[in-house]
């Protein structure tokens, strides 16, 4: 189950914590859950594990930050979370959503990156590129498939939140374009 | 926790009408965007109702007058014309709304500081759809027109404060006027006339009165859940 945390009561780990080598370990498992709608990526390279704290003998509390508020693959996140630290010997597993800091894409590793692009999804630009808040995206976005910039918007969402519709003009294929945030 | 119930219920209350276009959308693509729109809405709706008590009861159980939403977002979707003046009204408050929120230190920062970025794709998308249809043909600017002349009188209580929100509510207002202007006047459109407070206006919503389709709207939401309590899959 996901846990929902009032934002206020959101403790999100200190910067740096320091985690025990079993954190450690349980940490770099949890993070090694494929996203359940981009499978390419796992929760680390997306940028969306926040921390893992032992509780006591076999409890452990995971903090997961969504990309949207409303993404529908938190419960299913949570869910294989769950599932793999049990495989793993913690019988109790709590997966909590925190909000704050808010998720950026600028959070997806550059291995991440690589393998949207890779999967033919356009990676999103880096945020300080993008004067002025997340929409008004001037640059160009490069075709995953023929590496041309001569694309065009087709689609402010597509198949999901996180992501536009584009086409590209030289080679004729349409992509998906993971969207600034 | 007053707030936290009208945002809340705001966001449900628009989310469940954009969901209302699901097999009806002109264009595939725009089903998808008002899908996609309409689930961004859910999730703050999910977690400012969860502040305020337990979601799924908020959202199933209550009854139309303990809702706190304003009346604008219950509106019918009219023709697709009329949805997007909903939109560029609605987005366009919630996003200067919630960039106040998230500066500030109260319990909705973190959710206003998240979704701000959210809306600031929504409002982009009602802009483009208020230029295309607005500079369009005749008939797509004479509904861009109606839709935007129909919504008028419900945007005056947008700007009601809001208690527990702390924001500067007649500098919103003033912020809200310019962007809205800026934008009607690229879309060869013109500001409505007309009352937004007063007799002719409406409003109300935040104390818990609402406009006649709401009711059928809240019956159809709520129905399957009140037929079948605890019905899960």
């Amino acid at each position: 189950m996901v846990t929902p945390t009032p934002p206020a009561a959101s403790t999100p780990p200190a910067p740096g914590a320091t985690l025990t080598p079993l954190e450690e370990e349980l940490l770099r498992l949890a993070g090694s859950v494929p996203d359940p709608e981009l499978p390419m990526v796992s929760l680390a390279e997306l940028g969306v594990m926040r921390g893992l704290r032992l509780l006591g003998p076999g409890r452990v509390e995971v903090e997961l930050t969504p990309t949207y508020t409303g993404c529908p693959a938190l419960e299913s996140m949570a869910t294989d979370i769950e599932r793999l630290l049990h495989d793993h010997g913690v019988p109790e597993v709590a997966v909590r959503t925190v909000l704050s800091p808010p998720w950026t894409t600028d959070a997806i590793s550059a291995e991440g990156r690589r393998k949207l692009a890779e999967s033919g999804i356009a990676p999103p630009a880096p945020l300080d590129a993008t004067a002025g808040g997340p929409v008004p995206v001037a640059l160009a976005v490069r075709c995953p498939h023929c590496g041309s910039t001569e694309t065009e918007l087709l689609s402010r969402f597509s198949s999901t939140a996180c992501k536009a519709l584009r086409r590209c003009a030289a080679c004729g294929e349409p992509f998906d374009h993971f969207k600034e945030l | 926790m007053t707030a936290a119930l009208a945002l809340g219920d705001d966001a449900l209350v628009l989310s469940h009408r954009l969901g209302e276009w699901a097999g009806q959308a002109p264009v595939l693509e725009e089903e998808v965007a008002l899908a996609n729109i309409a689930l961004d809405l859910l999730g703050q709706a999910r977690v400012l109702l969860s502040l305020a008590g337990d979601e799924d009861e908020l959202a199933y159980l209550r009854e139309e007058r303990a809702f706190r939403n304003v009346q604008l977002v219950e509106q019918p979707n009219g023709d697709f014309a009329r949805t997007i003046a909903r939109q560029l009204y609605f987005s366009t408050y919630q996003e200067l709304l919630y960039e106040r929120l998230a500066r500030g230190s109260g319990p909705f920062a973190p959710l206003a500081a998240k979704a701000v970025k959210e809306v600031a794709y929504h409002r982009d998308h009602a802009e483009h759809w208020t230029l295309r249809l607005g500079d369009g043909t005749d008939e797509s600017h004479e509904r861009m027109r109606h839709g935007l002349d129909a919504l008028w009188r419900f945007t005056g209580e947008l700007f009601e404060p809001v208690e527990g929100c702390e924001v500067e509510w007649s500098t919103l207002h003033d912020a809200w006027l310019t962007r809205i202007t800026s934008v009607l006047e690229r879309a060869t459109l013109t500001v409505p006339e007309g009352p937004r407070r007063g007799g002719w206006a409406a409003g109300a919503g935040r104390q818990g009165i609402h406009s006649e389709p709401f009711g059928r709207m809240l019956a159809e939401m709520q129905h399957l859940h009140r037929s079948h309590p605890g019905a899960t899959w």
